[in-house]
């Protein structure tokens, strides 16, 4: 019940203005909108799903800076390593 | 899936952890409480407290909605349920958790119309086809759920529907951590936030927790690297000497939560002066009613329901293991007289509850555990 599932908006449903249809993990499902009035989601958005409503447009740019910073953590990592393995202090 | 798979990157996951015991000061012991139960799932799922160092130990905290709920108002769902022409929905979460006459897959097998659903839309669903029967569901959660509820009772009053009312047990997660953080018995470093409250709430609410309690939070996203990411935070924090609230799962928490939802909630309900959280007792101003405006979509105003407050039961012990003061394996009960099957208290049914996670994913650790405790 609290579980969230990501989904992407395939389209806004003409003849309902709070539903688009949401493909989630290869599945279509009517999806309500409803809370995301302010967003205006276009297909291919991805949102946040639960308990059969959009709770949250999810932001690809945000999604991309975590992924960056934590590639830039395994950098700093490896150039530790790396430059431990430069040093000779003998 | 998208955002999925990038967030469970094993190689990373130990990158992390090398940066997390690098952060840690030798000789000190850290102890956050992750606040949700989504999280405590993770951390048990993925066996992530085998990532961290050994002075850095996770506490789990009060933010599974099913765990929360008191007897007595299980009792008083299946006082209305018990009624000829009340079909009772809920999630299936609830169905286990036993109240002091039973669950309400008993009430069921004793004839009671007792139906899940995934949704508040699919009860509504359900009246729609059952104009002879009055349908109730079930509501609870944090403010994660009310904002559904909320919808679904604006869409009941839109469509004009007479025989679809929700019995309101919705709870406020910052009244808990209030309620943790008075808790003498508890001595925490910081908080990993809930994540999907925090898409309603924002992350606002939580500032007093840095500013006045002094301890740093980060609101955390649900996959394995979130997780860590945000232990690295927060010791990121300490050692700078900083006490803030961050926000890990940016990608899907705005700063300020969702206006929409927040705005949904207030119309359709308002605050109680005081709830009852099972293990935790009697806490002000940290649940959700529905307004008179919308009495007639209102379970309680509808039924009258017993009310009857119904003590935990003594060989449980939810309310050490919801403040984080136990672990689930320091109950009595654990994994004894205590299962998924035969659960006592409700930390032990739902998927998020501590003692399910532990139970379903922790007994290696458990047992070593009890090893170590013997030698």
């Amino acid at each position: 019940m609290c579980l969230g599932i990501p989904g992407e908006v395939i389209e806004l449903m003409a003849d309902h203005d709070d539903l688009a249809m949401v493909s989630v993990e290869g599945v279509k499902r009517a999806v309500n909108i409803g809370l995301l009035s302010d967003e205006e989601l276009v297909p291919g958005d991805w949102i946040l799903i639960h308990v059969g409503f959009a709770l949250s447009k999810i932001d690809e740019a945000e999604a991309k800076a975590s992924l960056d910073f934590l590639t830039g953590l395994g950098d700093a990592y490896t150039d530790e390593l790396e430059a431990l393995a430069a040093s000779d202090i003998t | 899936m998208k955002f999925v798979d990038e967030f469970r990157d094993a190689g990373m996951a130990r990158t992390l952890a090398t940066q997390i015991a690098a952060l840690c000061e030798p000789g000190r012991h850290y102890k956050f409480m992750e606040v949700c139960g989504g999280h405590t799932h993770t951390i048990y799922k993925h066996g992530l407290e085998d990532y961290l160092p050994e002075t850095v130990s996770l506490v789990h905290g009060p933010g599974c909605p099913v765990c929360v709920i008191p007897m007595g108002r299980v009792d008083d769902a299946i006082d209305i349920a018990e009624r000829d022409d009340v079909i009772l929905t809920s999630f299936g979460d609830m169905m286990r958790v036993p109240g002091g006459r039973g669950s309400f897959f008993d009430s069921k097998a004793a004839g009671a119309d007792i139906r899940m659903v995934y949704s508040p839309l699919d009860a509504l669903k359900i009246a729609h086809k059952n104009p002879d029967k009055r349908v109730v569901f079930l509501a609870i959660g944090f403010e994660t759920t009310a904002p559904s509820t909320a919808m679904t009772v604006l869409r009941a009053a839109a469509q004009g529907v007479e025989n679809f009312s929700i019995f309101c047990n919705h709870v406020t997660i910052i009244p808990a951590i209030k309620a943790i953080l008075d808790s003498p018995d508890l001595r925490l470093d910081g908080f990993i936030g809930p994540g999907h409250v925090s898409t309603v709430i924002g992350c606002r609410p939580y500032e007093w927790i840095a500013r006045d309690a002094g301890k740093p939070l980060v609101c955390a996203g649900f996959e394995p690297l979130d997780i860590l990411q945000s232990v690295y935070q927060l010791l990121r924090q300490l050692k700078e000497g900083r006490c803030e609230v961050e926000n890990q799962y940016a990608r899907v928490v705005p700063w300020n939560g969702n206006p929409r939802a927040l705005q949904v909630i207030g119309e359709v309900m308002e605050l109680r002066p005081h709830f009852e959280w099972r293990g935790l007792g009697f806490i002000s101003q940290s649940a959700l009613q529905v307004r008179e405006k919308y009495a007639a979509f209102d379970a309680e105003r509808i039924f009258a329901v017993p009310g009857v407050r119904v003590a935990d039961p003594k060989a449980c012990q939810c309310g050490e293991v919801l403040k984080g003061v136990l672990k689930p394996w320091e109950c009595k009960v654990f994994g004894t007289a205590r299962t998924p099957e035969t659960p006592i208290g409700t930390c032990m049914v739902s998927s998020e509850g501590a003692c399910a996670a532990y139970y379903n994913f922790g007994r290696f650790s458990r047992e070593r555990v009890k090893e170590a405790t013997r030698a």
